[in-house]
């Protein structure tokens, strides 16, 4: 019960300077009673209280074994399945276990974020349904799921960061060319909303298991990587997903006509 | 009465099927690839019951409180035709809502032991903490500046895509010249910055503004807020690392 109202009081801290922002341009600037103030209000209550219980909730139940996981999978006596504690030399192949909890842990954490549930919400009502929730949700996911699992081989197989940054970059572009003009402003959000309250700390642990236990690579140096992949491959993803939905809609007009 | 009850029922429901997949894989890797059983089942239950409340609460008040406010306000901003006010307002929100968030100071404390521990900044205490603050300013002028530069694209029409490649060819060329160290940090900032409240009310206000001025396309136009708010962390941080070190 404490740690409940530690929570709630630790969002309510986050959150006083949005609200405070808000409302006093609302007040001194705007100058214009907001519409609906009562509804207004609840619902920021709805949502510090939400957001408090659902931080509170994942700290107590799912981060601390998703974590604790995250190492046990690292870790060089699961590896070796006990062959010898001492990694001298690993091959990436060793790894299969790890890219598989990359990616599962990957689409999970970012179906149930619940920023990206918003700008799903948003996209659906401006496009009058034509984006459903659950599509972008899904494109998404698939694609911090592959993000994360590259970044994991990335890890192991110690290869520069950025060349894999810089040959994203060149497929969102090539990509940007020829998606619909519609979904392209969605697709380049949808990469900056995929990494906060769930992802980021489960894909860290893993991140800084993985750095620290991979022979020659260090936990400061290698650690770090992972979000900026679980931020570009959605790009891909929600680009690709709208590619293929519009190519799909081309063929049956064709096999119509 | 029947009919709220019904709609609090569908909303529990879809937030327990919006967390099925996490309590799933890790109820799969947990007992089969590691072969642990399920320990402290308890609390597991328990803390997984206060996400599904919390997320169903999250979720309505996002369309109560924080959509409403977020267009309302847009709107108030293009009736009023001060685009001064409207630029102090972005960049207010993008600092604010960044300089405290809990992700950043995190991140930003990590970076300084990186820091430390590569000889770029002193290893004492107070050299640290200097080092991270600066890089938590860095990073909130630099959302702030984005989203500034975002409604001033949704105010121009100016085509998001020409705008975002810039940006990329921005972070090739300093990544080319930043020092080692930062780059990872650099990169990671682009995605911790957007926090779970920040989104929704940048979004509510890009849309809101491209439904509001004429002849803006809420779709086309509306979004990409978030995108400037990832992208110009990346830069701003590659420049802060180049001008410590």
């Amino acid at each position: 019960m404490a740690a409940l109202l530690t929570a709630l009081l630790h969002t309510l801290r986050d959150v006083l300077p949005i609200a405070a922002i808000l409302f006093g341009f609302q007040w001194f600037v705007i100058r214009q009673p907001m519409p609906n103030l009562r509804r207004v209000l609840t619902g920021f209550a709805y949502v510090v209280v939400g957001l408090a219980l659902f931080l509170e909730g994942l700290e107590q139940a799912l981060f601390p074994l998703g974590k604790l996981m995250a190492h046990q999978l690292t870790d060089p006596a699961f590896i070796l399945h006990g062959a010898g504690l001492v990694l001298s030399h690993v091959s990436w192949t060793d790894y299969l276990w790890v890219y598989a909890f990359a990616a599962a842990i990957g689409f999970s954490t970012t179906i149930a974020e619940p920023s990206l549930i918003a700008v799903a919400i948003k996209a659906r009502d401006v496009s009058g349904g034509a984006i459903s929730v659950w599509g972008l949700r899904v494109a998404v996911a698939v694609g911090v799921a592959f993000g994360i699992a590259l970044g994991a081989f990335r890890i192991i197989t110690g290869t520069p960061l950025h060349y894999y940054i810089m040959a994203g970059y060149i497929v969102v572009i090539v990509q940007t060319l020829f998606a619909p003009r519609m979904i392209i402003p969605l697709a380049y959000d949808s990469g900056g909303v995929t990494t906060s309250t769930v992802t980021v700390p489960l894909v860290t642990a893993l991140g800084l298991g993985l750095a620290g236990t991979v022979p020659g690579r260090s936990v400061l140096l290698d650690g770090f990587g992972l979000i900026a992949f679980a931020s570009l491959f959605p790009i891909i993803a929600v680009l690709g997903y709208a590619q293929l939905s519009e190519w799909r809609a081309g063929r049956a007009r064709r096999d119509r006509g | 009465m029947k009919k709220q009850i019904v709609a609090l029922l569908r909303a529990v429901w879809e937030s327990t099927r919006d967390l099925l997949p996490i309590v799933v894989v890790i109820a799969f890797f947990q007992l089969v690839v590691l072969h642990e059983p399920m320990a402290h089942l308890g609390s597991l239950l328990w803390g997984t019951g206060l996400v599904v409340l919390g997320l169903t609460l999250f979720v309505r008040g996002l369309e109560m409180g924080l959509f409403p406010i977020g267009e309302s306000m847009a709107y108030a901003f293009a009736r009023k035709g001060s685009l001064w006010w409207l630029l102090a307002f972005a960049f207010a929100l993008g600092f604010g809502t960044t300089v405290a968030e809990p992700a950043l100071i995190a991140v930003a404390a990590e970076a300084a032991k990186v820091a430390a521990k590569g000889g770029m900044i002193g290893s004492d205490g107070a050299a640290r903490a200097a080092y991270a603050l600066g890089l938590r300013i860095t990073v909130a002028v630099s959302v702030g500046t984005a989203i500034v530069v975002g409604v001033l694209r949704i105010l121009k029409g100016w085509p998001l895509h020409w705008l975002i490649m810039g940006g990329y060819v921005g972070v090739v060329v300093m990544t080319a010249f930043a020092p080692k160290g930062i780059v990872g940090i650099a990169y990671d900032s682009g995605g911790v910055t957007t926090s779970t409240i920040t989104v929704p009310l940048v979004t509510a206000l890009g849309v809101g503004l491209a439904m509001a001025i004429k002849g803006r396309n809420p779709m086309v136009d509306g979004f990409g807020l978030i995108a400037f708010a990832s992208l110009l962390p990346m830069i701003f941080v590659m420049g802060y690392g180049m001008v410590i070190h």
